[in-house]
């Protein structure tokens, strides 16, 4: 999809090597499968399911952290469990996202009252795009994970204006 | 304890009431060494893992690839569902109750509107019976699908997973239709339900009453003449008949083991008193029957259903009750039969709009518990099956 338009009608392109690479990891974002509640059965099987299809954003679940791009947090996240999710998003490898999907993950959702509860899954991991609902549907994921590559594309520009402005 | 002398304490003689067996021999630490000298090795596995549906955590002690202990460790998903629960009126607890066992939220919802009813003393229409009891199939079909199709990913068959959910799909958009949401309905409510089928609901349900059958023997195909998928399940995680009844096992896992008790011929709830359905029961309790009795669910929840469309009765769908629900001080348990087994609400009210205390009896918690006995002599990988075959939602442990 990137290359598309990168290409035009010419087979020459000129662009920076980062640019490529991240036009191909936009395509190639491999999640965490790490279901935490509710939103797995929505956001991980459902929509890795055959009518919502992941696989066709070249969207995959690994089942190791090392292999992973990037980690869906699909769940309330208590406090025993913040630990085991700040070092499963330590084992990922470089460049890494997060996606915060659900009520409960972005703000601690109908069970943030209770004091054990995370209040959002950003006190412990650096979030990229949050999908609220309760569950969000898998729709929702797929608009959220398009957000992300957007958000991967555009990366080297988006630093070099930041630069520009620093 | 070595595993030889585990199963033999298991064996009762014949005649003898049933021992009760509690799990022995369960310890954090390694032993050290033994007099063949090899190290145990304690691994941790989760709450990370593909495998074990959830965030659940099992320490398995290990020597070599054999298990000798193993001990679940809970509430990696803890979120205080039964306190909040006490903050909340008692149209909104059902909300929180869905998030609990969040695979079939309608069975819990249910559980909790008839202990409010019984408390009130509300007299439900009988529509609303008959919508309970269809709903309540719909819904188990679509989970033991899940059940089924993560089943098949844990043994390592990737495909039932992909067809399962195609059919669980076409049951969703009848849910959506119907009660607004594809997983937490809230549509079970204390006096009736919140509305009646949607004209689009029955062709729908129809349709997939047609096609169901067919699509069955397709799993059947796939996973149960799978003779891979039959070595990984025969004779793994036997649980016999007395240790299910001594850990207070229920559902698919107890009947399994060849105790036919199920809550919807026990003690008729809804409008199951009318239905005529047989409870499927297995002989030797291994992962297989378990498989097999959930697979033969199935079949029967498909042909209550097609039992609702034809005698749903006429009339209202909700009985008369207040806006807000202020039953009398008291207490009340009610049981319903849910996928995983008999999901129970005992509510306690002490007068006001919100409940004193609402304790969930959650049926994953006692089939989790018997892991700790099952597991210690399989190999490891027999682990993943067990835990798969037992079909826990850790929302409901933890709650």
């Amino acid at each position: 999809m990137a290359l598309d338009k990168l290409l035009g009608e010419n087979s020459v392109i000129f662009t920076k090597s980062e640019q490529l690479f991240d036009a191909a990891r936009a395509n190639s974002l491999w999640y965490l499968s790490y279901g935490i509640a509710c939103c797995a059965i929505e956001g991980l099987m459902s929509a890795g399911g055959p009518k919502f299809d992941y696989d066709r954003f070249g969207i995959f679940h690994r089942g190791s952290p090392r292999q992973a791009d990037v980690m869906i947090v699909a769940g309330t996240v208590n406090k025993k469990m913040a630990h085991a999710l700040r070092k499963l998003y330590d084992q990922m490898p470089e460049p890494k996202w997060v996606i915060a999907m659900g009520a409960c993950a972005c703000t601690g959702g109908p069970f943030r009252e209770y004091p054990n509860v995370v209040l959002g899954v950003d006190k412990i991991v650096p979030v990229d795009v949050y999908v609220p609902g309760c569950p969000p549907r898998p729709e929702s994921m797929q608009y959220g994970f398009m957000q992300l590559q957007d958000k991967i594309r555009n990366r080297r520009k988006e630093m070099a204006r930041e630069q520009r402005s620093a | 304890m070595t595993p030889e002398e585990l199963s033999q304490a298991r064996i009762t003689p014949e005649g003898e009431a049933p021992a009760i067996v509690l799990p022995k021999g369960l310890r954090r630490v390694p032993r050290g060494v033994d007099e063949l000298a090899t190290e145990h090795l304690i691994v941790n596995m989760g709450p990370q893992h593909p495998s074990t549906h959830g965030v659940l955590h099992i320490l398995l002690e290990l020597d070599g690839e054999e298990i000798i202990a193993a001990e679940a460790s809970l509430g990696y998903l803890h979120r205080g569902i039964e306190k909040l629960a006490e903050h909340r009126r008692y149209s909104a607890v059902g909300t929180l109750l869905d998030r609990a066992d969040y695979i079939s939220g309608i069975h819990t919802e249910l559980a909790l509107a008839q202990a409010t009813e019984q408390l009130m003393g509300i007299e439900v229409p009988e529509k609303a019976q008959w919508l309970r009891s269809l709903f309540s199939e719909i819904v188990r079909i679509a989970s033991h699908l899940i059940a089924i199709g993560t089943y098949g990913m844990d043994i390592g068959a990737m495909a039932p997973f992909l067809y399962i959910m195609r059919e669980r799909e076409a049951l969703l958009s009848v849910l959506e239709s119907v009660t607004g949401a594809r997983m937490m309905f809230n549509y079970v409510r204390p006096g009736g339900v919140l509305r009646d089928l949607t004209p689009e609901a029955e062709p729908l349900l129809r349709q997939f009453l047609k096609t169901f059958p067919g699509y069955l023997e397709e799993y059947h195909t796939l996973l149960t003449g799978n003779e891979i998928f039959q070595a990984r399940v025969k004779g793994v995680g036997v649980i016999d008949r007395a240790t299910a009844i001594a850990f207070g096992m229920s559902g698919p896992p107890l009947r399994a083991s060849g105790f036919g008790w199920d809550v919807r011929k026990e003690r008729p709830y809804a409008a199951y008193e009318q239905l005529r359905f047989d409870v499927p029961v297995g002989e030797s309790g291994d992962c297989w029957d378990r498989y097999l009795v959930r697979m033969e669910e199935m079949r029967i929840a498909a042909e209550l259903i097609e039992q609702c469309l034809d005698g749903m009765p006429e009339g209202d769908v909700m009985a008369k009750v207040p806006k807000v629900l202020k039953p009398p001080a008291g207490e009340a348990y009610s049981a319903v039969e849910s996928p995983r087994g008999e999901v129970g609400i005992h509510l306690v009210s002490d007068g006001t709009d919100t409940p004193y205390r609402v304790h969930l009896r959650a049926p994953s918690l006692m089939n989790l518990a018997v892991v700790d006995e099952v597991m210690p002599g399989h190999k490891i990988a027999d682990s993943v099956a067990i835990i798969g075959s037992l079909d826990i939602v850790l929302g409901e442990i933890d709650r």
